[in-house]
């Protein structure tokens, strides 16, 4: 029942995120889902994450989201401009992006309507990892190589948005 | 279990440091002090290059998550050839576009990390780490020209289709985590292939999912349209760089994961991969035939090869393994050397890449237009070429597993294709030029490099045995 009750926030939280106008609305909506999601990570018996997402994600990167939101002053969409020229609203992509959706969604049906005699997931195999200390083990033993290798994609990342981001030299 | 030594990874921490180097020595330059920053990235491939011909037959991993088998190194050789030949030709364009050459070499050197990454992991975790490492390298090199607004649009699609991708991919990794427990790939292969899992959704659900994140990557259709847009708006030396690295390293990582660890379901991939491999070469080669843009023309070009590739996946045989590798090393010496030609031709002002920009062009470059030829040539698959002996080689996997339509589907388009190839060398050499800007002189590094690459192309469709033998060496030890 919870499940139900934090996925549905998670979701709906998504939900409002694309569909509002104004972008304040939307980082606000986004921090809502973002609860959503680490209710989900409490379920699944990995309490660190679920604080880590809200430290890290609803925290430090929202609010600099919206800082950003507020400092740049972003308009509101006009809604009357935004139907007329967005691709979205041309009516074959509709039609198409919809048919495309709809088989996504029978394909999604089909497949979990297939999996209930499948049990034995992931957790029957691994005892849980849910303490911090069991967690900084795991990533500095099994996981070392991955963990290093995220440093030089972060390097990456570093010198790409500066490359992109500096100004001009004279 | 997990074992510390660091021999699988050297090839990929020469590179790594090659790019560090470059980093700090663009920051401790002077303002207008001239350093030889592409020789350090030089020195660094080829140290990467030495370290994997050390490694050889040696197959060392290291942390449990990455290998060295001769699979990955020839792989790594085909990536190293690439990033020597890209810094060749970078040498003379990035100072006439005034791209800044520290980054500019950083970024290029770390995403080449990323490429001989995909093609050494044994993990999907490290797999996905690889991918975007590569990925993120590349859809910099992309905008790199901040001042053109053609670049910046293109990379901003690349990125945002991209990201959209990598979940895609993610999401696959997540479930076959979830139903196999593991995202190593042995244990992935052992679980499925003790529990014959293949008609379980949940396991078709992921693999159909990482289908989609390779195909993107290496652009099969449907997975294709941005492609085109990137290619055209990246600077022409980036785009030589990321149609045949990002390629490579796709495709090298698309068959490990795809030929070892779920081989046992090749029943359910291989009639997907079918469809995608004959939508590709087929619409690669019949949107390529309508281009006027040279560059655009040689995306699609590059959309049908990727197709043929992975005609070779989809035989799934020994001959289709190493065929692959063997089309992937002619196709990134062919290709790059073809763009290679399009980035000297540029300038600043303009890219030159439209097909009346090469009209007359033998009588004003003999030389560029002669190895243009030969490039073209062997893109369309003609005999003295690299381009003739891997598509021959491709199709003849294809038949050996009882594909005959596909090998039929690749021969007919590759036929269709030598119209737009063949087109572009009529114009070359048998119209006239009327006024239009000229481009510099070309150093002797770019020509060299171009030198280099026909000199490939030649060796690999002239004597190919050589070659041939090392492909089926390296493909032999594992799988």
């Amino acid at each position: 029942m919870l499940f139900y009750a934090f996925a549905g926030a998670a979701v709906i939280g998504s939900l409002l995120v694309v569909t509002q106008k104004n972008p304040v609305y939307s980082v606000l909506a986004l921090i809502a889902s973002f609860f959503g999601l680490s209710g989900l990570y409490v379920l699944l018996e990995a309490p660190f994450v679920a604080v880590v997402q809200i430290i890290i994600y609803a925290g430090a990167i929202m609010v600099l989201f919206l800082f950003v939101v507020m400092l740049l002053n972003v308009p509101r969409e006009d809604a009357a401009e935004w139907d007329r020229a967005h691709p979205l609203y041309r009516p074959m992509a509709v039609r198409i992006g919809g048919a495309l959706a709809l088989l996504l969604a029978l394909e999604l049906a089909w497949a979990l309507s297939r999996t209930a005699g499948l049990g034995g997931g992931v957790a029957d195999q691994h005892p849980a990892v849910s303490s911090v200390a069991e967690l900084g083990r795991v990533l500095f033993t099994d996981y070392m190589f991955a963990f290093e290798v995220t440093s030089i994609l972060i390097l990456i990342a570093m010198v790409g948005a500066v490359i992109l981001a500096k100004k001009k030299e004279e | 279990m997990i074992s510390s030594s660091f021999d699988a990874i050297i090839p990929m921490l020469c590179v790594a440091l090659a790019g560090l180097v470059v980093l700090l020595a663009e920051a401790f330059r002077g303002r207008d002090e001239k350093m030889p920053i592409g020789g350090l990235a030089i020195i660094g491939l080829v140290g990467a290059g030495a370290a994997s011909i050390l490694l050889w037959n040696r197959n060392a991993t290291s942390f449990g998550v990455v290998t060295a088998d001769n699979f990955s190194l020839f792989v790594n050789l085909v990536l190293i050839g690439v990033g020597i030949l890209t810094v060749m030709f970078s040498s003379q364009t990035i100072e006439r576009d005034g791209i800044p050459a520290g980054e500019y070499y950083a970024v290029m050197l770390f995403g080449i990390v990323g490429m001989m990454l995909m093609g050494q992991a044994t993990d999907l975790l490290v797999i996905f780490l690889a991918l975007e490492t590569m990925s993120l390298a590349v859809y910099v090199l992309t905008g790199i020209r901040r001042e053109q607004q053609q670049s910046t649009e293109a990379a901003f699609k690349y990125f945002l289709l991209g990201a959209f991708a990598s979940s895609f991919f993610l999401y696959g990794v997540a479930f076959l985590y979830g139903v196999t427990g593991s995202t190593s790939l042995d244990r992935i292969g052992t679980v499925i292939a003790a529990q014959s899992m293949s008609g379980n959704p949940m396991i078709l659900l992921g693999v159909g999912l990482l289908i989609v994140g390779f195909a993107f990557k290496v652009a099969a259709v449907p997975f294709h349209m941005w492609s085109p847009d990137a290619y055209e708006g990246a600077p022409a030396v980036v785009t030589g760089f990321m149609s045949t690295g990002v390629k490579a390293a796709a495709v090298a990582a698309f068959v490990r994961v795809f030929l070892s660890s779920l081989e046992p379901m090749i029943t359910d991939w291989a009639p997907v991969l079918w469809l995608i491999a004959a939508a590709t070469m087929v619409l690669g080669t019949v949107v390529g035939v309508a281009q006027t843009s040279l560059k655009r023309m040689l995306a699609y070009s590059s959309i049908a090869h990727g197709g043929y590739l992975l005609a070779g996946l989809v035989a799934g045989n020994d001959v289709g393994k190493a065929a692959i590798l063997f089309y992937l090393a002619a196709y990134a010496l062919t290709n790059l050397g073809a763009f290679g030609v399009i980035a000297l031709l540029g300038t600043r002002e303009r890219a030159n890449d439209d097909l009346r920009d090469y009209a007359g062009l033998f009588k004003s470059h003999p030389a560029l237009a002669v190895l243009m030829t030969f490039f073209l040539l062997s893109l369309g698959g003609f005999p003295p070429t690299a381009g003739f002996i891997a598509k021959w080689y491709v199709f003849s996997a294809a038949i050996g597993s009882g594909y005959y339509g596909l090998a039929i589907i690749g021969v007919l388009s590759s036929v269709v294709s030598v119209f737009f190839y063949l087109r572009i060398v009529v114009m070359m050499f048998m119209t006239d030029r009327d006024a239009r800007p000229v481009p510099a002189p070309i150093t002797t590094v770019a020509y060299a490099g171009l030198v280099l690459s026909l000199a490939g192309v030649l060796y690999l469709g002239v004597l190919p045995t050589a070659v041939i033998d090392f492909a089926q060496a390296s493909i032999s030890t594992i799988f």
